[in-house]
């Protein structure tokens, strides 16, 4: 098990103590607009763990602390992104127990003992996950924001077709799955490219899912 | 966001109480429509109460040979159920209509149906608004209306009801289990479920407070062709601006209820009389005290004709 929280000091961590220790030196600074807008608001700590990518970790938090926030900001684990942060981009997308989720719109504490895989528990520079791979073969993004999200959502939808889930395209509710380009479309539509790369984004899914878009 | 204490509850009947004797405490299941309001500081609970512990996740059989859909059943799981696919389509239809795929793994069947409107002036905390704070006026009346409600409507609030799947439920006829505070059970048909504004549009629902939805009953199958289509303004992944949920059996009756047009799913059941009739008959009915605005008085022909599109394919 690893205590996490303890990183070694980073050049941005040094820049932020060193912006923290300015404005608490500067009398006049007015307290910040969040302490104002929360009069009883005293923060609430509380104590989780749960495995990230096959490592144990545990956490003492916020309550309001995101699983988006704790992975980023507390276990540094900043491949998931940050975009909308209220569920309509899908950059945040993250897989718990096996299912694609928005970790922007949950709480981290309540996923004491849950499963936890981000995109870098999905390959490595030198061990890329096939999706990975047809991402970059493919040209599956321009500045690469959203990437991430996409390749997490890809990986859960792939395994959403095998377990037979239907999508609002699905003609017939009764008859086995065919992973057309339309369902392909229709099940990723949770993550949004500002670039617009998803031309290419779904022929990589469709390399990797055996099909041609 | 404001903070908050946390507590698992460990029984419906404890959360209940739980709630009802806590200050300013809230249930939180998937969290994906509160933490969004609370992000905003719409919704402010002091406590929350997190039901995700307490087994209401399956879906069983019931005596009479409906299916009993506990609180906790995933939006993905109901809509993929076998079950629901082949018996009850216009309900996993319906789900499939709404939201993204990553929603629907954590969104849940009692919060979906407690979901709150995304009108957005209820979401513009700069604004005006009777639901999210009484008294302070509507800034949708004489705002930009294209997205509201036509029917059903009054002086304080045009707000629509998001769900898809509630609407199907109420086609369905679905009854809503709950658990009180004092741990009495009842049973409330969806039609009651949900309120129109009137002059309190803050209170969206009959739930009485700390009273916990356990799960919602669907009675034995009716047959027929089910359908459920969404009209929006993309394809995917986005709010109704009308929806038609519609049940047509071989001998033309049958049963429809339409979303994005009021504060609730609406279904006027005398409005069913007229399908024989066809679409215009049916709507003419369903929209008989309809009050739209210029935005959105297109709604009115747009429901028209999508009932006519549904009828035409389930008597194909």
């Amino acid at each position: 098990m690893q205590i996490s929280g303890r990183l070694e000091l980073s050049r941005r961590h040094l820049l932020i103590v060193g912006a923290a220790s300015l404005a608490a030196s500067s009398i006049a600074t007015p307290p910040p607009a969040a302490a104002q807008s929360a009069p009883t608001g005293a923060p609430v700590m509380t104590r989780v763990s749960f495995d990230v990518n096959g490592e144990t970790h545990q956490l003492e938090l916020d309550t309001r602390t995101t699983l988006l926030d704790a992975l980023r900001e507390h276990l540094h684990l900043t491949g998931t992104k940050k975009g909308c942060d209220h569920g309509q981009c899908g950059a945040c997308t993250v897989i718990v127990d096996g299912r694609r989720i928005n970790s922007c719109l949950t709480l981290a504490v309540m996923h004491q003992g849950d499963e936890i895989t981000t995109i870098e528990g999905l390959g490595t520079p030198d061990g890329l996950h096939p999706l990975q791979a047809a991402f970059i073969e493919h040209d599956g993004y321009q500045c690469g924001y959203c990437t991430p999200g996409q390749i997490c959502s890809a990986v859960a939808v792939l395994a959403e077709v095998k377990a037979g889930i239907p999508s609002h395209v699905t003609a017939d509710l009764n008859a086995p799955l065919r992973l057309t380009n339309a369902e392909l479309r229709e099940r990723m539509s949770g993550n949004i490219c500002r670039c617009g790369a998803y031309s290419n984004i779904a022929e990589a899914i469709s390399e990797v899912a055996g099909r041609s878009a | 966001m404001r903070s908050f204490s946390y507590e698992r509850a460990a029984s419906p009947g404890a959360a209940a109480a739980a709630a009802a004797g806590t200050a300013n405490a809230k249930f939180i299941a998937g969290g994906t429509n509160l933490l969004d309001l609370m992000k905003l500081e719409i919704e402010t609970p002091a406590h929350l109460i997190d039901v995700n512990d307490l087994a209401l996740d399956r879906i069983e059989e019931t005596a009479d040979g409906g299916l009993r859909i506990g609180a906790l059943v995933r939006n993905t799981d109901l809509a993929a159920d076998i079950r629901v696919r082949r018996d009850y389509g216009v309900l996993s239809r319906a789900l499939l209509a709404g939201a993204s795929g990553q929603l629907r793994n954590k969104a849940t069947t009692a919060g979906n149906l407690l979901q709150r409107t995304r009108c957005p002036y209820f979401y513009d905390t700069n604004l005006p608004c009777n639901k999210r704070k009484p008294g302070s006026g509507c800034a949708a009346i004489g705002g930009f209306s294209r997205q509201h409600a036509v029917v059903g409507v009054s002086d304080a609030c045009i707000a629509t009801h998001p769900s898809d799947m509630a609407v199907a439920m109420r086609a369905l006829d679905a009854v809503v289990e709950t658990v009180r505070p004092d741990g009495t059970t009842r049973s409330i048909p969806i039609a009651e479920l949900h309120r129109l504004p009137g002059d309190s549009p803050e209170i969206e629902t009959s739930l009485e407070p700390g009273e916990l939805i356990t799960a919602v009953v669907l009675p034995k199958p009716v047959g027929g062709a089910q359908a459920y289509r969404k009209v929006r303004d993309r394809a995917s992944y986005a709010f109704a601006l009308v929806s038609v949920a519609a049940i047509v059996q071989r001998d033309g009756t049958g049963r429809v209820a339409l979303g994005g047009v009021a504060h609730k799913p609406w279904r006027v059941e005398a409005a069913e009389a007229k399908l024989p009739d066809g679409a215009k008959a049916v709507t003419a009915r369903l929209f008989a005290d309809a009050k739209p605005t210029k935005d959105n008085a297109y709604k009115l022909p747009l429901a028209e004709r999508t009932l006519a599109a549904v009828l035409r394919e389930a008597r194909a």
